[in-house]
């Protein structure tokens, strides 16, 4: 089964990290990532900027509306997903575990089963 | 990342919040402070021992206040609140001031609390430091060390600030659109002096006043979350994320700058670039132009250009031409000579600069300007007097070091 991982953090806090501080939670990030990665599950992975940079185009009775800023204000905001192979979704909380792991402070994983999955076209 | 410095960071990250509330609860900056101060300290033990509150700017809001209510009950008799930890569930009373938070005045509080930073009754300097100690919470030493005075020195700048700021009399009302308009202008132009204080050093301040860009980058993004739809506030931020993104190229290991054309563009923060272009896409949208997204479309064509070869000058004339009308400024014209100069040679470069004498007379990079024009017409006499003077001129070691070299090369 395919999971989406969503990682949901207070971007303010992260964004007082220094860019050594930053670099070092990539690092160990990235150890996680590789692991999966080696062992073929590991899919997708992005880190988006900050929700400022955000614009959201919601549909209303007449055009679209396009608004300034994310979808919803929240008190955590969605920083970046992952997406796992998993037999179980315990493996697919083991996976989350492990980040939140690599990760200094507060967070919430939000771990979703896939319905449709094409890994699209875009060459990075 | 201990959890020591986990908190110290969540503790960063809510201080404007919770300033600003407290500010609009006491009405009084060094209250305001001290609470701040009393309620990050117990923060520091309380999270560390019992993890992280449900919401951090709530607990501080309620323990700052609740910490310096014995204070100020003397003077303005208000109710003193239970003590938190004689509280059996603080969770409670933190959803009070929760809910309080997300009323309407919330934003117009942050709003307040950057405008009394940057009051237009303040010197600029005075701005820039009591920003970076009330909203940032950065120590009076940090501060200090960025501005390279003592620590006495600069505690008494500020001291001397907030009493321009409390006889300036800032209203607790909430404000109009107007005033809101002008309050919010005041506060870019704030945040974008922070931002300068940064960015604006070379040498060996530059590393020390490096933060300064950050905590800048930082504002502006509150700045923007709090008022998403204007597209001045998304182009200050581009302006700033654009600049700062070349800090990694824009000194050589002696620490002598290296000019644009030269940097190695493989140091540029990418990630910054992506932000700052992002912005102003964002920013285009309204048709609503203005200085900031003027200058931040400017640092665009120059971010967007893998190769300096490949920089659009004509586009970056153009830019410079609407901002000369929307900001007519001598120093705006000079940097148009610069384009000038790519596009049509040094000649028309020159009799641009040339009427700007009697302004930008004792001005360093009018100087330095017109010695590279003369040079690169073969002028060298007058190339070399034109940096003699600028020297003379420099405000930093390093930007006198840039000039030399140009002295050097002449004397080839």
């Amino acid at each position: 089964m395919l999971y989406a991982v969503l990682c949901y953090n207070v971007e303010d806090v992260i964004g007082t990290w220094s860019k050594a501080e930053d670099e070092a939670v990539m690092a160990k990030l990235r150890t996680v990532q590789e692991k999966w990665s080696a062992q073929g599950r590991l899919g997708p992975v992005a880190r988006l900027l900050p929700t400022t940079a955000a614009t959201t185009l919601r549909k209303g009775r007449d055009e679209p509306l396009v608004i300034d800023g994310p979808f919803a204000e929240t008190k955590e905001q969605l920083l970046g997903f992952y997406m796992v192979d998993c037999s179980s979704l315990d493996e697919a909380l083991g996976f989350a575990r492990e980040l939140a792991e690599a990760n200094p402070g507060t967070g919430s994983y939000e771990v979703r089963p896939v319905g449709i999955f094409r890994p699209g076209s875009v060459a990075t | 990342m201990t959890d020591l410095d986990w908190i110290g960071r969540a503790l960063a990250s809510a201080r404007p919040q919770v300033m600003a509330a407290l500010l609009r609860h006491f009405r009084d900056l060094d209250i305001a402070e001290e609470a701040c101060q009393e309620a990050g300290l117990k923060a520091l033990a309380a999270w560390a021992k019992n993890g992280p509150p449900r919401d951090p700017v709530a607990w501080l809001i309620f323990v700052g206040r609740n910490s310096a209510i014995d204070h100020v009950r003397r003077q303005k008799r208000l109710v003193a609140l239970p003590e938190e930890a004689a509280i059996s569930d603080l969770d409670d009373a933190e959803t009070a001031v929760a809910e309080q938070l997300d009323q309407a005045g919330y934003r117009d509080d942050i709003l307040r609390l950057l405008f009394v930073c940057g009051h237009p009754e303040l010197p600029a300097t005075q701005q820039v430091a009591l920003a970076l100690r009330i909203v940032c919470g950065l120590s009076v030493a940090q501060i200090a060390r960025a501005f390279l005075v003592s620590e006495a020195a600069m505690e008494q700048r500020i001291t001397r600030a907030k009493g321009r700021i409390a006889a300036a009399e800032v209203t607790f009302e909430t404000p109009g659109a107007v005033e809101r308009a002008e309050r919010l202008a005041a506060v870019a132009a704030m945040i974008y002096l922070v931002f300068n204080e940064g960015y604006s050093t070379a040498g060996a301040e530059a590393a020390a006043r490096a933060p300064l860009c950050i905590e800048a980058i930082r504002l502006g993004r509150l700045l923007l979350r709090l008022f998403p739809a204007e597209p001045e506030i998304m182009g200050l931020l581009a302006l700033m994320l654009l600049q700062h993104s070349r800090h990694a190229a824009r000194f050589d290991a002696a620490g002598e700058v290296v000019l644009l054309e030269d940097q190695d563009r493989g140091l540029w923060d990418s990630e910054m670039i992506a932000e700052g272009l992002a912005l102003i896409d964002k920013a285009m949208r309204h048709r609503r132009t203005g200085p900031y997204q003027v200058q931040a479309a400017i640092a665009a064509l120059h971010a967007r250009a893998r190769r300096p070869e490949q920089t659009d000058w004509a586009e970056i004339d153009l830019l410079y031409a609407t901002l000369e009308q929307m900001q007519p400024s001598p120093v705006v014209t000079l940097n148009r000579a610069v384009a000038i100069a790519k596009l049509r040679g040094p000649d028309a470069a020159l009799a641009l600069i040339e009427p700007l004498a009697p302004k930008l007379g004792s001005y360093f990079h009018f100087h330095g300007a017109r010695g590279a024009f003369l040079l690169q017409l073969g002028r060298r006499d007058e190339a070399r007097s034109a940096f003699d003077r600028a020297i003379a001129l420099a405000h930093t070691a390093a930007e006198a070091a840039h000039i030399r070299r140009h002295l050097d090369r002449l004397q080839k």
